[in-house]
């Protein structure tokens, strides 16, 4: 894989982990830009077909930046994604891709460094010959 | 009808223009379809940019926009109101973030970035398309406010919010108000003593009737979004702790600073007798009722002050400037020279920083005969023992750099301010803190009271180093912003609300077990049982979704086509 082709697309939430990601920008604690980010509301609101429709459109990874426990909709938030990535497994192995290909880790509003830490080994496990 | 979007890439007067090309931007998504006119500005936020902005919706009948700039937490808002001005309605705004996320994100990589912010801009012009108008939701706003800590700027916070007619709650952890205010002696320029401007808050404060005084009180839990929050206080009491809760509609955290306390040998401390901290000094002062002036069974004849000592640091993490201390050890050294007239003072300085009316004080210091000793900031002063006195040498800046050695009987370190030790109160409003570990304000200029909490203000040197003035001032400020929050009673919220497609639906009761908030319901519709979402409790956190096996449900803004068709444009 060439080095520069890989894609990452990160789903972050509005009130959470997005403001950690603009954090890691305002501290110009730099990660490859091939990082893109969308922002949802909640990270338990992210449906496995968007997912899906990212590797399929040629995002080599996706990384969901969760609420964790900091989510403000509720205490449920760690499970429901879970159950999300959990899902979203078993469709990336009926069509042929690595799960390990979707990665999730919860966010704080100030954890930037930890952003910049995930998506950096992130970046270097796709980069791995058999992803 | 096919949208006619106007899109607007801005330099951020070099913050993004330094690192992305945006010219090459602007001509990547001229020619995107629906794009009709595509500009680059210095500030989009700029006045004159805003009133251009406004001209162009108008004349071309725009029907999106579109603004790549900051954050938007940052700008969202100010140019949803432009496009509300132009008579647009403001869910067509569409913001790209392409300084935190691509200019800062990627200064190292020009290339890297600029090629990002195409791709994001490309995106939001692929939302914009699909954007709807909406008219927002409007909620109830508790009318109090919870301020957390009762020092100068949380005190002034209250007795504003009280004066506004707002129900406060002014909690303090310790026993007493008036957190480091009372510790300060004489306060330039007003030559008013912490004390006295204590006492005059104390009484202002018992004049208001609004104002609910907790002390021995702690913050130890946080639930709820901005208009009603719930707080959980634990509070101390000579048999043991109790619990209460109460509801405000926003939160003003003044919860303060600690003095930088040096390390064991830096410049001395805690290695040479007679080397203290600033406000161990005006302790020491401020209770020194003899003749002479003694310390450690020691006549005082000469105090030498070591400035900038935990701040500015040249190797350390304190980079910053603690902005009060300069003044506050002139304010000492007048202090002690006007109890003691013949003791002689020597300043070790980085460079005098008492702005503004502060100046005169220094001028007075020099009159009175103080010495100034400009040292270098690489090279700071060598503090000894010499033959029953302290040493201090120095290379002199303002003298070609020659070394000046002064002998002093007391060394007194001016210590500026860090971070409360307490970090609870961040941690459990999970407020962000900045490179030097104060809590953060969205913008320095722009929105300098409010965090990217809703609803959560700051005052006072919780948010960075700060004198008395202008912790009051941000105090003020604060209370002002916590108010619009709460004067209304009512909040406008974003109408994003999850909705589910009837025809499709096949009520299976996954939704209703996944909503957080008892939004879903089970009705009769096109003769069989569906899903209803009621509007008023949905709180658009978009749980329902992804549980429907049907792929029912959508979310306003969050739709299958609008999140399809950025992650298609971001995946090219």
């Amino acid at each position: 894989m060439d080095k520069r082709s890989v894609k990452i697309l990160v789903f972050s939430t509005e009130k959470i982990s997005d403001p950690a990601i603009d954090m890691a920008g305002l501290l110009k604690l730099h990660y490859p830009p091939q990082v893109y980010t969308i922002a949802v509301r909640c990270s338990s609101g992210i449906k496995p077909r968007w997912i899906m429709r990212a590797f399929e459109k040629g995002f080599d990874g996706v990384f969901i930046a969760a609420d964790g426990s900091d989510c403000s909709f509720g205490e449920s938030c760690t499970e429901k994604t879970g159950a999300i990535v959990e899902k979203t497994h078993i469709m990336m192995k009926e069509k042929g891709i690595e799960p390990s290909r979707l990665r999730m880790a919860a966010l704080c509003s100030v954890c930037s460094e930890s952003f910049v830490k995930h998506v950096k080994s992130f970046n270097e496990l796709l980069l791995k010959p058999e992803n | 009808m096919k949208k006619k979007l106007g899109i607007y890439i801005c330099a951020c007067g070099g913050n993004i223009s330094d690192y992305v090309d945006i010219e090459k931007v602007k001509d990547a998504v001229k020619d995107e379809d629906c794009v009709i006119l595509a500009k680059t500005t210095m500030f989009a936020c700029g006045d004159s940019n805003q009133k251009d902005m406004d001209a162009d919706i108008k004349a071309n009948d725009l029907s999106g926009i579109v603004v790549a700039s900051c954050s938007p937490k940052l700008h969202l808002t100010t140019f949803r109101a432009v496009s509300e001005r132009a008579g647009l309605n403001k869910y067509n705004y569409v913001h790209a973030n392409i300084r935190e996320q691509a200019s800062w994100a990627h200064s190292d990589n020009k290339t890297g970035a600029t090629e990002k912010a195409i791709l994001l801009v490309r995106a939001a012009i692929a939302k914009a398309r699909l954007a709807e108008s909406l008219e927002p939701i409007v909620i109830k706003s508790r009318r109090s406010v919870a301020v957390i800590g009762a020092g100068v700027a949380g005190l002034k916070a209250a007795i504003s919010l009280s004066r506004m007619q707002d129900e406060v709650f002014l909690i303090e952890r310790e026993n007493r108000i008036g957190g480091n205010l009372a510790n300060l002696d004489t306060i330039s320029p007003e030559n008013i003593s912490g004390k006295e401007l204590l006492i005059r808050l104390e009484e202002d404060l018992k004049k208001e009737k609004n104002i609910t005084l907790l002390t021995n009180s702690e913050v130890v839990g946080n639930s709820g979004n901005i208009g009603d929050f719930t707080l959980t206080l634990k509070i101390s009491g000579s048999e043991g702790s109790t619990t209460k809760d109460i509801k405000v509609g926003s939160v003003l955290v003044a919860t303060g600073f600690n003095s930088y306390i040096p390390a064991d040998g830096e410049f001395g401390f805690n290695q040479i007798a007679n080397v203290i901290t600033l406000p161990q000094f005006r302790d020491i002062l401020r209770n020194a009722d003899s003749k002479k002036f003694v310390f450690n069974g020691k006549v005082i004849n000469s105090v030498a002050y070591i400035y900038c000592v935990g701040s500015r640091q040249v190797k350390g993490e304190n980079k910053y400037c603690s902005r009060y201390c300069c003044t506050a050890a002139v304010q000492a050294s007048l202090d002690l020279k006007k109890k003691y007239p013949d003791i002689q003072n020597y300043h070790f300085t980085k460079g005098v920083r008492t702005y503004g009316k502060q100046e005169l004080i220094y001028k007075e210091s020099n009159s009175a005969g103080d010495i100034y000793i400009q040292f270098l900031d690489k090279k700071p002063p060598i503090v000894t023992e010499l033959d029953g006195a302290i040493s201090i040498k120095a290379g002199d800046l303002l003298s070609e750099k020659k070394e000046i050695e002064a002998l002093a009987d007391l060394v007194v370190l001016v210590t500026g301010m860090v971070p409360d030790k307490d970090t609870s109160i961040g941690s459990l409003f999970k407020l962000p803190k900045g490179r030097d570990k104060f809590f953060n304000e969205i913008h320095m200029k722009l929105r300098p009271v409010e965090t990217v909490i809703d609803g959560i203000t700051i005052a006072g040197t919780c948010q960075g180093p700060k004198n008395v003035m202008e912790s009051v001032n941000s105090a003020l400020s604060a209370a002002a912003k916590s108010h619009s929050f709460v004067s209304k009673g009512e909040l406008e919220l974003e109408p994003i609300v999850a909705y589910a497609d009837k025809s499709s639906c096949n009520w299976c009761n996954a939704c209703s077990d996944a909503c957080p908030f008892n939004a879903i319901s089970k009705i009769e519709a096109e003769g069989k049982e569906v899903a209803s979402i009621n509007k008023s409790t949905c709180k658009g956190c978009g749980m329902c979704l992804p549980v429907c096996p049907t792929d029912s449900i959508e979310l306003i803004s969050f739709t299958n086509k609008e999140m399809e068709s950025m992650i298609d444009v971001l995946a090219q």
